[in-house]
């Protein structure tokens, strides 16, 4: 018969201080090899996903310091912890640019989301190790705060998850309402949604955010607001909300984003951008003093050879300086110049650029980061000209009767 | 032969050693050259009632250890090894072993009892000796006692051999009855009465059916409520030993006869001998454990589809319950409180107080406060100690709101006690006392704090002072510091209340270290501990004080080793582990964050060397400690930890071999984690060693198999660390993991022990693969994992099928299949695409509530929406 285990008397310590040593070292190692598994998980799969989409840079760039094209592969993590200029010049080629819409594309209804964009500063929202960041276009710090994205403030909240986790959000701040309007998620609690499709990145955005309280009114430990955009299905009922609903926001212009495509660096044809009168304030480009200048006017940059290109990959040709001209007006390879477009326009021979009328301005101004962009040009030209009109949008979309049966199958009206 | 049998067994008990060795070599050649024959003489000598004694007596003991063993593997070869034996020679055996029952030899008759049962062990699973209960009850009436005392013994050691499946019901119920005619009162004979109630407390657990017949119930337990009040004191302990085994494993079925329980007991407790008294408390211990786990699991809410309802039998017996426990603290017996394994009365029912109070929260309060008022201070000090110790047996279970005034009443006249109680076991309860309060009424989730700017000061100088009293005390104060600090652990970045003191304590506590009367007590270590404590909870202010600790600590550690050189004893091994001990907890406080780290690295070093030298004694328990702090000490330096590899590898490898000290092995496997993260890919010169080492250990059958999971969990390391390098042990560590995969897959009929292990096991196999898909992300190597694919699919979905996970393994099982098409991409689509995990398993995660569970399911669902 199997003796009766005796009780231990409870005046003697139930677990010795070495079991308690023991256990706590299964804990630490069991974390470190979770944090381990997590930063294997998406950080690679970041970093990858980031170098097949990074738009290779010239051989050759004056600007640019030797240990810029290190930073191409930094992945997320690591370029969340760069400081100052390094910092700057790998976020300012992270966003993605949607082109102009200078022409409708084929099955707008199916593939496309539509949502009116706020108007204000496009930035990037970092949040990780306790603070969040907001850095502008050109990759400079907008704003450092905190707030209640995951990791985004110094809380005792156990529940934002590994410290190495870090959130990035696709933003546009706009001042009247001191708001960060939410436009795209980049990653999220250290998941990279780099390789998402866009509907799968909204339906992301809807649900996770929420569950932050990013959307509550500022606070001590929620320096800034949050808020979603609605995004609709393009068809014709989620065109006309898109432009006429009222939001809270001051609107410039219309963002299409192609469902399928992926967050892709740089200029996308599969993110567009389409104004009018009724839905911005800034159709056409103005000059430094706030006024549209008789003429259009576009920024180009100057090649070794002399050809002017836009910022597009490959760059499209505008036309080209002549030696002694460069030499005479002190010009460099890699110089941004402002040129107007004069009476002769821009001659187009099936869609492709011919002939453009160009007169020198003068340098770009300092803050410009890039040339324009060949879609930006040719919107613009054709605002002058013959402009892309919302009935000419809504003519291209099939009856809502139509698209009744694929009607959206995500709401995103946050 | 048989002749010369006996002789040999008489040899190997000689007193000459060269006799003895002779006569064992003989036994051994004797078995290897032919086991049925050699098992056949032994059984066959056991039942010679001619031979001596002795030489029958050992015949017994090499036959039962022939057939059983406590070691895993030896035990699984002898139940093969019996199987394949020629069925004539076991029939032979047997036959010699029940005749043996009736042998007139009561040291035979036991022994071939014991025999009987461990054959019937092996062969009644297997569906062998279908005869053995039948043939042993078929004549139980009509025999002699001694023989009827042997078969009941017999049935009581098969029912603690076998498990309650391999026994036929219709058999359950002919044991049963044999057992409960022996245990009658009607039965005269006592050694066959206690023989048959022994009996039933090993055949409870097969009597589910009885106990759910009222009828049957009924009889069983007025048979052994009889039992309990036989003159024969042996019986009446048997007796209430079943009243407790029956509490636990019936508990739901006791509610019509507790009324008549509690009687009995309160009798036995107030009026019998100690043997029988401690086992009548215990009947109540055993009850409050059954409820508090009952409302644990329930959380105090009853629905009619609870599967054991709450029947408050401790509520209902409450007001006679508190004063009959009472009774027994004023029982102490003098000096209890130096011996390590003094265990009675007053203890008991301190115990079972505690337990009482846990069960039935604030109602305890009113019943025990009156007796501590009377007694607290009383000139005999058995009525001071009863009532400090029923006051500190009360602090676990009512609510702070209840206790916290009454401890802020008590406070102050407890410190007082504490310095001037003349007697020492007052003292020594008061300070166990203080240590409860402070371990369950002290801490940042209370509300209404019991310590304060008040009353802080004087606390910490009483204990201070009480650390130089007899050691007894001493350790009390140790203990209580231990939970005074541990209350300010997340008193958050802002200065701890300890701060000031912080110097002070940490002084007291190194002297009392180096008491010299500290003897074979638990005070040195209660020391270590108080001191770890203290270092663990401390905050930033005081870390350039932790960090003049670290050479302090070093400074001792030196001390040992080179006492060392001139002689070893136990105690000193054991300083070592705990100073080992205590470096461990230093380095994780100062290697947690970037400004205190700079402290300990610069000596980093040193620590390491001192470390390293431990490893040249020869006791496990500073092995365990070394290795732990070193585990710490690569996650604190990281990639720097690789100067030191050359050295630590041998070390590592030794820890990785030692089969022995499991403990140590389980150790050195996680420290093989914490290496590999530290120094990435710099580990890889190590890994040939270390992989032949793990692939080792896990095919050995001597390995304690609680190794075995984070094993893999280690290939999982290694494989994050080298990447692509780990093709080269693909070839090993795959079909490893496949057929661990496949004995895992399935539990069904195994015990929560064995389904619990299995989770663990599943695991470890599903970090391993992690880390594996993980490791060759972005390689171009990556299709060699191609061809393990299905599998893994495969093992996913039978795991899901399976339903048996817990919610680890789902998480990681969940995260294995977003790694495998992170890094197979959409080549392994189609397979993904067949397989449930992908669908189901997937979906069922995505709307778990654990939260885990549902962003590995997230991050799944991504990788997914990428390749197919």
């Amino acid at each position: 018969m199997a003796p009766h285990d005796l009780r231990r008397p409870f005046k003697r310590p139930l677990i010795s201080d070495q079991e308690r040593r023991r256990q706590q070292s299964l804990l630490r190692q069991a974390q470190n090899r979770l944090d381990a598994q997590h930063h294997a998980r998406f950080l690679v799969s970041t970093a990858f996903s980031l170098s097949s989409s990074q738009t290779p840079e010239p051989e050759t760039e004056p600007i640019h310091e030797p240990e810029s094209h290190q930073n191409d592969e930094l992945d997320v993590l690591e370029a969340s912890k760069l400081k100052g200029a390094e910092a700057r010049k790998w976020f300012a080629k992270q966003l993605m640019h949607p082109e102009w819409m200078i022409d409708i594309p084929e099955n707008l209804t199916n593939d496309w989301f539509v949502l009116a964009r706020p108007s204000g500063k496009r930035c990037f929202v970092v949040s990780s190790n306790g603070t969040t960041i907001s850095r502008l276009r050109n990759g400079s710090i907008l704003h450092r705060f905190p707030s209640k994205l995951p990791n985004g403030a110094r809380t005792k909240d156990v529940n934002s998850g590994s410290s190495n986790s870090y959130s990035i959000l696709d933003c546009i701040f706009h001042e009247q309402d001191q708001t960060y309007y939410v436009i795209d998620m980049v990653c999220w609690r250290g998941y990279s949604l780099y390789d998402c499709t866009s509907e799968f990145r909204f339906f992301w955005v809807n649900s996770k955010l929420a569950e932050t309280g990013a959307f509550d009114p500022p606070s001590y430990y929620h320096k800034y607001s949050f808020s979603l955009v609605p995004v609709y299905g393009c068809d014709q009922s989620g065109l006309c909300s898109a432009y006429s609903a009222p939001v809270p926001y001051v609107k410039d212009g219309l963002l299409f984003y192609n469902k399928h495509a992926h967050y892709q660096a740089g200029i996308t044809p599969l993110a567009l951008v389409w104004k009018d009168e009724n839905c911005s304030q800034y159709v056409m480009d103005t000059d430094s003093k706030g006024q549209v200048p008789n003429q259009q006017q576009v920024v180009l940059e100057l090649q070794e050879d002399g050809k002017l290109t836009t910022c597009d990959d490959p760059p499209v040709v505008f036309g080209c300086l002549d030696g002694s001209f460069i030499q005479q007006s002190d010009l460099h390879s890699g110089y941004l110049l402002r040129f107007a477009i004069g009476e002769e326009g821009l001659v187009l021979v099936g869609g492709k650029l011919e002939k453009a009328d160009l007169q020198y301005l003068g340098k770009a101004n300092r803050a410009r980061a890039s040339a324009d962009s060949f879609s930006k040009v040719m919107f613009q030209y054709s605002v002058r000209h013959s402009p892309l009109k919302l009935d000419d949008l809504l003519g291209s979309v099939s009856s809502p009767v139509d698209q009744e049966s694929k009607a959206c199958d995500i709401e995103m009206d946050g | 032969m048989a002749m010369e049998v006996t002789q040999i067994l008489l040899n190997a008990q000689a007193v000459d050693g060269a006799v003895r060795k002779q006569a064992e070599d003989n036994l051994k050649q004797f078995q290897e050259q032919n086991l049925p024959s050699f098992l056949f003489s032994l059984a066959g000598e056991l039942a010679n009632d001619e031979k001596p004694p002795e030489s029958r007596r050992l015949a017994g003991l090499i036959l039962k250890n022939a057939l059983d063993s406590k070691e895993q593997h030896k035990k699984i070869e002898f139940v093969q090894r019996w199987l394949a034996m020629d069925q004539a020679y076991k029939a032979q055996i047997k036959a010699l072993l029940l005749r043996t029952l009736s042998s007139p030899s009561p040291d035979a008759r036991s022994t071939a009892s014991q025999v009987v049962a461990k054959v019937a062990g092996i062969e009644l699973p297997h569906k062998q000796w279908p005869e053995l209960i039948g043939s042993l009850l078929s004549t139980v009436h009509q025999l002699p006692a001694p023989t009827r005392q042997a078969t009941l013994e017999t049935l009581g050691y098969i029912c603690e051999e076998v498990s309650p499946d391999v026994v036929e019901q219709d058999h359950v119920n002919k044991i049963l009855t044999a057992v409960v005619q022996g245990m009658n009162s009607s039965e005269e004979n006592n050694d066959v009465r206690l023989a048959a109630i022994q009996a039933l407390y090993n055949a409870l657990g097969f009597a589910q059916a009885n106990f759910s017949n009222d009828m049957e119930r009924d009889y069983i337990m007025r048979i052994v409520c009889e039992a309990t009040l036989s003159p024969e004191l042996k019986i009446r302990r048997a007796a209430f030993e079943c009243l407790v085994a029956i509490s636990s494993t019936y508990y739901e079925k006791l509610a019509q006869y507790m009324q008549d329980i509690f009687t009995i007991t309160a009798k036995a407790v107030r009026e019998d001998e100690e043997p029988v008294a401690l086992q009548a408390i215990e009947f109540w211990s055993s009850i409050c454990d059954e409820e508090i786990d009952i409302i644990e699991e329930y959380g105090g809410e009853f629905s009619g589809d609870s599967d054991v309802p709450c029947f408050y039998f401790i509520k209902q017996a409450l007001p006679f319950l508190v004063p009959m426990l009472l009774e027994t603290l004023l029982k102490q017996e003098e000096d209890q409180d130096q011996d390590e394994g003094a265990w009675n009365i007053a203890m008991a029912g301190g115990t079972c107080l505690g337990l009482v109070a846990r069960t039935v929260g604030d109602d305890i309060v009113p019943l025990v406060m009156p007796f501590i008022e009377e007694n607290i201070t009383k000139q005999d000090w058995r009525h001071r100690e009863a009532a400090t110790y029923a006051f500190g047996s009360i602090l676990e279970g009512p609510s702070p709101e209840k206790l916290v005034p009454l401890v802020n009443m008590a406070l102050s006249f407890m410190l007082n006690a504490l310095t001037k109680d003349p007697n020492n076991h007052v003292k020594d309860t008061t300070a166990w006392t203080l240590g409860r309060m402070f371990e369950f009424l002290h801490g940042s989730t209370l509300d209404n704090p019991i310590i304060n700017q008040g009353n802080c000061q004087q606390i910490i100088t009483v204990l201070l002072q009480s650390m130089k009293d007899v050691p007894n005390v001493a350790e009390k104060a140790c203990g209580a510091l231990y939970f005074l600090a541990q209350g300010y652990e997340d008193a958050g970045s802002g200065s701890s209340p300890l701060t000031p003191f912080f110097q002070e304590i940490v002084q007291s506590l190194l002297t009392v270290t180096h008491r010299e009367d500290t003897g074979e007590s638990r005070l040195r270590t209660a020391a270590y501990e108080a001191l770890n404590e203290v270092v663990r909870c401390s905050n930033d202010d005081t870390a350039p004080m932790v960090a003049q600790l670290v050479t302090v600590i070093m400074m001792e550690l030196h001390q040992t080793l080179e006492n060392q050189k001139v002689s070893s004893d136990d105690r000193q091994n054991e300083l070592q582990g705990l100073l080992c001990g205590c470096l461990q907890v230093i380095i994780q406080k100062l290697g947690a964050s970037e400004p205190t780290k700079h402290h300990l690295m610069q000596y980093a070093d040193q620590i390491m060397g001192l470390f390293l030298r431990v490893f040249a004694s020869r006791s496990a328990t500073a092995h365990e400690e070394a290795m732990l702090a070193i585990g710490a000490l690569a996650y604190a330096t990281g990639t720097e930890f690789v100067k030191y590899m050359q050295e630590f590898y041998r070390y590592m490898e030794m820890g990785l071999q030692n089969f022995e000290d499991y403990q140590v092995c389980a150790i050195t496997v996680g420290v093989v984690g914490d290496v590999c993260r530290a120094l990435e890919e710099k580990v890889l010169p190590y890994c040939d060693g270390i992989m032949t080492q793990l692939l080792k250990d896990l095919s050995s059958n001597q390995l304690h198999r609680s190794v075995k999971p984070p094993i893999f969990s280690c290939f999982g390391d290694i494989a994050l660390a080298i990447g692509e390098n780990f093709e080269k042990y693909l070839l090993y560590a795959m079909p490893m993991l496949q057929s661990a995969a496949e004995l895992s897959a399935h539990t069904n009929g195994a015990d929560d022990d064995m389904i619990e292990y299995t989770n663990t096991l599943r695991n470890g196999i599903l970090e391993a693969y992690s880390g594996i898909f993980q490791g060759f992300k972005g390689s171009p190597k990556t299709q060699l994992l191609m061809a393990y694919a299905p599998h893994v699919l495969q093992f996913l979905d039978s795991l899901y099928n399976e339903k048996d996970m817990d919610d680890v393994v789902t998480k990681t099982a969940i995260g294995v299949l977003g790694d495998l098409a992170d890094t197979l991409g959409s080549a392994a689509g189609p397979l993904i695409q067949q397989s449930i995990s992908s669908k189901d398993f997937l979906k069922e995660c995505l709307s778990s509530d654990d939260p885990l569970i549902k962003e590995s399911a997230e991050w799944a669902k991504l990788t997914l929406s990428r390749v197919l």
